[in-house]
């Protein structure tokens, strides 16, 4: 009886789905549970940038984009029910924003053919296009900022750290420990101690983590961290008075709601980030005049300009790259997943291409080619400014160490290969 | 009318003691299994598959097995999630470690390693009773949990800590891994749910399950007519555990095909296992089934009904489903405190009158 009600109910809804003609992109984005805080703002910058290129200009090359969002809660079941649900509307590429959901959908989406781009998260050996045929992690992936954040604190201390203690605070999943192994790597050269600190799902409790940061005064904090976790051990850092300058997040540590709430003291924490920062861009003039004003903004429309918005912009503004490059290459407009794929793999960015889209200087050059699916691996450190309330770049961008990273990503990629009897491409 | 038993005369003591002793009973069963068996699979896709029938199934035989624990033992438990991570990790040890032995075999074998481990954990049972069981089998949920994330030989040493199922085939045919077919997943998955369905229907009809419900209903009358408590309710989380573990199994295998262990098997799993035993009714191996459909199947329904049809902001969906799941659960243990089986139950009895009540 349930399940005939069931049924009717699904196939009203499956009837309902809109025609497949348009350029589908779905967002698997997280309003809720203790991810919501970053959920939030990267779904609203990957929206409103879509709906600006169909307010503004009518899609790209005269498609129309069609939007579907699929709430995940940052949960790999329902990120699969997503999947599944959406799949079947013709999706181009998936944007999971999770690393748990990326490790589920790297076999189902190589299987279907819909390409995932997994940026600045997911598995990091996916850079190896030669495996990953249908995984993209451009511009920079966890290990490129394992590095840059050595690199960082190399700088400081004027290119010596040996004997130093650094120690990695982090999320205790695939996604935190995914830098351990660069770490590792990067530790036997430089000749600094690693310290290992694990925190468990959600992350709110962290007190016997920064107890032992405390007793031991590490030199260097390094957090991987994401949703609730930061803004706790942001909040412990401060507590135990630990030098915020020597505290460096990664990118997905990096946001203003995991700083607000630890106050003023919690001036000159450092983050890593692989675009610029702030909305001092022309773009956002079109985003007011052409999304907000017009009531089209997504969310509440108050992350306008907050590090994460302009993340998942900017991951949308690639998306949208590597829509226009596949409709140029294939010279159809209405292109599918498999032609989308095309697109990214021979994605371009150059300053010239974000300076005439409004975003100029807004993250680093790089190029997809089938062997590199992760681009070139630049990262630059923002600072938090308690005062202004804004996080600001004190670096240039600069590369990571690839003489380090490049053999563990072919190790990984290679293991990979091997399990699943992957034939290399590109060849 | 439908549920006649009038002219249903039983001649031997097979007739008499089969599970189904109503006629319309029995034929409704047999149609459901021919349904299941012959026509949904020629229906599923990718969708149906994966977010409607194998959580479903999966649960569903999670839910027998806690509900021999807690409904037919009264043992109450909350490491479910645990000793799920347990049969996934056992799976996933035997799929790497002896690739070349049929998945079937590893999913059951990875029910004994839980039913062990389940054992081992139940002893504290013998001495403790009741609220003390559960914060001990809590203690279970999370040393498990941590005992998966801390050593790095049950996940042979990934990099990210993760597990994934390789492609494993049975009769040719793929049921983990990519490139798994839908019905493929379904059919593997529907055999192991009737098989424990049938098996714990029938234990629980038994000796063992008298047994059970003797140390339940009170624990020393029982030792009094002679029930040995040690064997009796290690008994049940052994079997419990069995259950449980090829839950776990299915769930790592053949449902997600990659596991983290904290997120998948966190206490949170221990509570919605438990939920669906207790909305379902405890004791009742149909309301293990109905538990289970309720909490998968609802959400999943009231997600399609209200981004799909009405086309709500996805947040305020979401939020509005915890609201609706949870209001619901209470209004059915108010209004029903022995869970949809009873309404079942009801039901029934009033389908025997029924036209003529009187």
């Amino acid at each position: 009886m349930k399940k005939t009600i069931f049924g009717a109910a699904v196939a009203a809804v499956m009837a309902a789905a809109p025609a497949l003609a348009d350029l589908t992109i779905v967002d698997t984005s997280y309003r809720t549970g203790p991810y919501a805080a970053n959920g939030i703002p990267f779904s609203d910058g990957y929206q409103d940038y879509f709906t600006l290129l169909n307010q503004r200009d009518g899609g790209i090359g005269g498609e129309m984009i069609n939007l579907v969002e699929c709430e995940t809660g940052y949960n790999t079941e329902k990120g699969v029910e997503c999947y599944e649900a959406t799949k079947g509307e013709g999706a181009l590429v998936y944007q999971p924003l999770s690393t748990g959901i990326t490790y589920q959908l790297i076999p189902k989406a190589t299987a279907d053919g819909i390409p995932l781009h997994t940026m600045g998260y997911g598995r990091t050996s996916a850079k190896n296009g030669k495996v990953f045929e249908w995984v993209f992690n451009y511009p920079a992936n966890y290990w490129d900022g394992a590095s840059h954040a050595v690199t960082h604190i190399l700088d400081q201390n004027d290119g010596d750290i040996s004997g130093k203690t650094i120690a990695l605070v982090y999320h205790n999943s695939a996604y935190g420990k995914e830098p351990i192994r660069t770490l590792e790597g990067l530790a036997e050269k430089h000749g600094f101690d690693l310290t290992l600190l694990p925190v468990d799902h959600p992350g709110q409790e962290q007190k016997s983590q920064w107890l032992q940061i405390r007793r031991e005064k590490p030199d260097n904090v390094i957090m991987w961290g994401w949703g609730v976790m930061n803004q706790v051990a942001i909040q412990e850092a401060v507590n135990i008075r630990y030098p915020m300058e020597n505290f460096i997040g990664v990118w997905w540590s990096g946001s203003e709601n995991d700083v607000k709430a630890a106050g003023d003291r919690a001036d000159g924490y450092k983050a890593l980030t692989f675009h610029n920062i702030g909305s001092d861009y022309p773009l956002y003039a079109d985003i007011q005049t052409h999304v907000v004003e017009t009531g089209n903004a997504a969310g509440a429309g108050d992350q306008i300009g907050s590090v994460l918005y302009n993340r998942g912009m900017y991951a949308a503004m690639l998306a949208a790259e590597a829509i226009k490059t596949a409709q140029e290459i294939h010279g159809t407009a209405a292109i599918n997943a498999a032609q989308m794929r095309d697109g990214m793999e021979n994605l371009e960015i150059t300053e010239e291409k974000m300076a005439a889209l409004g975003l100029p200087n807004f993250g680093p050059e790089f190029k997809v080619s089938c062997e590199n699916h992760g681009g070139n691996g630049f990262g630059a450190v923002s600072q938090w400014d308690a005062e202004a309330g804004e996080f600001t770049l004190i670096t240039e961008y600069f590369q990571s160490d690839q003489e380090v990273l490049a053999p563990l990503v072919a190790e990984d990629s290679q293991a990979f290969a091997e399990e699943n009897d992957i034939e290399m491409r590109c060849n | 009318m439908f549920y006649r038993e009038a002219g249903d005369f039983k001649t031997s003591y097979v007739e008499d003691g089969q599970t189904f002793p109503i006629k319309f009973d029995r034929f409704r069963y047999y149609a459901v299994l021919i349904a299941a068996f012959a026509v949904v699979p020629f229906f599923v896709n990718d969708y149906w598959v994966n977010a409607v029938f194998l959580p479903f199934l999966i649960y569903s035989i999670a839910a027998i097995g806690l509900n021999i624990l807690v409904g037919y033992c009264g043992q109450v438990s909350l490491g479910t999630g645990g000793f799920m991570a347990v049969g996934a990790y056992a799976c996933y040890k035997l799929m790497t470690a002896f690739p070349d032995v049929n998945i079937l075999f590893h999913v059951i074998l990875s029910g004994g390693v839980t039913a062990a481990v389940c054992v081992l954990f139940g002893l504290p049972s013998l001495r403790i009773k009741g609220f003390y069981l559960a914060v001990a089998t809590l203690a279970a949920q999370f040393f498990l949990v941590w005992l998966f994330n801390r050593v790095g030989w049950f996940y042979n040493y990934s990099a990210s800590g993760q597990i994934n199922a390789p492609e494993r085939t049975v009769f040719g045919v793929p049921v983990t891994g990519a490139e798994t077919a839908p019905w493929a997943a379904y059919l593997f998955c529907l055999v192991f749910t009737v098989v424990c369905a049938i098996l714990a229907r029938n234990l629980t009809r038994g000796m063992a399950g008298r047994k059970w419900m003797a140390i339940r209903d009170m624990d020393i009358a029982a030792e009094i007519i002679g029930v040995n408590p040690l064997r009796a309710k290690l008994t049940a989380f052994m079997i419990s555990g069995f259950f449980v573990g090829i839950a776990g199994a299915l769930f790592f295998a053949v449902y997600l095909g990659a596991v983290e262990v904290g997120e998948v098997f966190g206490i949170n799993k221990s509570f919605l296992v438990l939920f669906m035993v207790i909305i379902g009714g405890l004791g009742s191996i149909f309301g293990s089934f109905a538990g289970a459909a309720f909490l998968v199947l609802l959400p999943v329904l009231l997600k399609n009904v209200l981004v799909g049809t009405l086309g709500w902001p996805t947040d305020l969906a979401a939020h509005l489903e915890f609201v609706i799941v949870g209001g619901l659960i209470v209004i059915f243990l108010i209004a029903e405190p022995h869970g949809l089986a009873q309404l079942w139950r009801v039901a029934k009895e009033k389908l025997r009158l029924w036209p003529f009540p009187h």
